[in-house]
């Protein structure tokens, strides 16, 4: 496993949707290849013969009564939101100059 | 007069019964404290004054007219802002969330209002629950009552700095991967992580959903205990609550207050402790170790080799589960937009101004961990690491009922000191962080100051999953015999803060 390059960080920020400048990217790829280079240690088990856990207490087929209950109306959902019309989320167009 | 800020919560809520206090004099009684010493200590984001009041008269009201109410009816409580108020802002500590009045209440704030406790506001936190000193929060650090120049916690520090400070006897936090138990150890105050599922998660804005669980925080094992009854139980508004009655906490801690450990196996992990833990630190576990054997209990020494992967695992798993969780803060629905001509630059914008560094390391190793190619090697590799651990824990538990070790390695450092090196501010959790990766409960109490610096200590005690009664009945035990020694609760033996007229 290769370590983190600025140029890795700067892709894994766009794909995380997170503007990066070439202060941050300076900031934070050193400290990222440093934190990608320790937790490598867990390749050390990589090869073992053992089940992967994603849930520390296993359950399944948690489900509830299929009944109508009373939920947050159309004017509760959209108070908190940055903009709104006509009761729905507005936000700036989808598509860029070049769709 | 009395000082009802020096009470514990059960002697409030005796006190309330018995009409020796009334609720709106016990809650202005911290709002005082509150307008007194939170400027320099900062643990308190949002106060609500009016409504924690408004609690407090209707349960002075409903009490003076004769109706039976809630064991911790009007004592008041503080909330971490990671649990969501309708109608008070919550923030997480982020900016992204700055100004959001949530529409809803959480299931433990729907329980805490049934329990008729006033919710005096919301405590910091680092950014997200991501850190381990609260100097994370985009709010600014809170700082440790016992040190103002130091870190209290994280990434609960505010609603242990809180109870520290006598601003209010209980708090609400949550425990990823220690953030109730060490802020709890570094200002001498008590932090239960339940076992997971124990306590709804509705309404906890979520960092690692595999991971979180919210729990107590309190100045006493027997407060600390009232509390998780008032806050566990199932939640069908949880799909991973358990179906399960609340553990008799307060019943256990009392058994072991009065009747000692006699009995009882208590196993040391050996690999929690030695190189990288302060020496002040493991002074004060091995005492604690020697008054447990006084209490009646039998000390054995476990092993768990797995835990060395613990740390690697952890900082693969938590970001993986935030990059997705946090993926939710896209200027759509509810918090800042910063204004662009298309979504796309939109959310890049919203998201760069609105997370701080710390929070951008996270999602980034998160969308690192989970890209094509590097799956398997890392998040595959960390998943095969906590089936490791519940393997060490398995085995301990089978010679040992509970698990102790320190809390934390070292005692709180000063602020600023590990902020650019999140490597060393990522080892305060060694200790705590392999109980969340198997779902099981701990506790971390007081156990002492240490010699070469006189800060707060704590030590760590793991019971199995589901058995969270057992910390409170050797937790109980243990504080009793170290209140003995100290002739008092440590957290009243704090250095006075100054307080502003």
């Amino acid at each position: 496993m290769s370590t983190l390059s600025r140029a890795d960080v700067a892709r894994l920020a766009a794909l995380a949707r997170i503007d990066m400048t070439d202060g941050d990217l300076d900031r934070l790829s050193g400290q990222l290849a440093a934190i990608v280079d320790a937790v490598a240690l867990v390749a050390e088990v990589a090869a073992a013969d053992v089940p992967a856990t994603s849930h520390p207490i296993p359950m399944s087929n948690v489900t509830r009564p299929d009944v109508v209950r009373p939920s947050l109306t159309q004017a509760e959902v959209l108070s908190g939101a940055p903009d709104a019309e006509d009761g729905r989320f507005r936000v700036p167009r989808i598509l860029g100059e070049e769709a | 007069m009395t000082d009802w800020t020096r009470s514990t919560a059960l002697e409030m809520a005796a006190a309330l019964q018995s009409g020796a206090v009334s609720s709106v004099a016990l809650t202005q009684a911290h709002l005082d404290r509150i307008a007194a010493v939170d400027g320099p200590v900062h643990a308190f984001l949002h106060i609500d004054a009016e409504g924690a009041l408004a609690t407090a008269a209707a349960v002075d009201a409903d009490r003076a007219a004769g109706m039976e109410l809630p064991l911790l009816a009007g004592v008041p409580i503080a909330v971490k802002d990671l649990v969501v108020t309708k109608g008070l802002p919550t923030t997480a500590g982020s900016r992204i969330l700055e100004g959001w009045i949530p529409p809803y209440d959480a299931t433990v704030i729907t329980k805490l209002k049934a329990a008729r406790m006033p919710i005096l506001g919301k405590t910091n936190m680092d950014e997200f629950a991501m850190g381990s000193s609260t100097e994370h929060s985009g709010y600014g650090p809170t700082h440790n009552p016992w040190d103002l120049d130091r870190i209290p916690g994280g990434s609960g520090g505010g609603s242990a700095a809180a109870i520290a400070a006598f601003e209010a006897p209980l708090a609400i936090g949550s425990d990823t991967g220690g953030s109730i138990r060490q802020p709890a150890a570094v200002t001498a105050t008590v932090g239960v992580k339940p076992t997971y599922g124990g306590v709804s998660r509705y309404g906890a804005i979520a960092l690692a959903s595999s991971l979180d669980q919210l729990g107590p925080c309190g100045r006493t094992v027997e407060d600390t205990a009232a509390l998780h009854e008032v806050m566990g139980g199932h939640d069908p508004m949880d799909a991973t609550s358990l179906d399960e009655p609340v553990p008799a906490c307060l019943a256990a801690a009392r058994d072991g207050r009065e009747n000692g450990l006699a009995g009882v196996r208590i196993g040391v992990v050996k690999e929690l402790g030695g190189d990288g833990y302060q020496a002040g630190v493991l002074q004060r576990f091995a005492e604690s170790l020697d008054h447990l054997r006084v209490l009646g209990a039998d000390i054995v020494e476990v092993s768990c080799p797995s835990f060395k992967y613990a740390l690697a695992a952890y900082y693969l798993i938590l970001p993986s589960e935030a990059s997705s969780n946090l993926a939710k803060f896209d200027s759509v629905r509810f918090g800042k937009r910063v204004e662009r001509d298309t979504i796309e630059k939109t959310m890049l914008a919203t998201r760069a101004e609105g997370f701080g560094d710390e929070v951008k390391r996270r999602i980034i190793l998160g969308t690192y961990a989970l890209s094509a190619g590097y799956y398997d090697a890392y998040y595959g590799s960390a998943q095969k690491v906590r089936t490791l651990i519940q393997r060490d824990f398995a085995a301990a538990f089978e010679v040992a009922d509970v698990l102790v070790s320190p809390t934390a390695p070292t005692t709180p450092f000063k602020l600023g000191e590990k902020l650019n090196d999140p490597l060393s501010m990522y080892l305060q959790d060694v200790a705590t962080i392999p109980v969340n990766l198997a779902g099981i409960p701990a506790m971390s109490l007081p156990s002492g100051t240490a010699p070469e610096d006189g800060l707060p200590v704590g030590i760590q005690i793991i019971a199995p999953a589901h058995e969270d009664a057992r910390l409170y009945r050797v937790g109980a035990a243990l504080e009793k015999a170290l209140v003995a020694q100290w002739g008092g609760p440590l957290a009243s033996l704090a250095p006075e803060l100054e307080v502003t007229p």
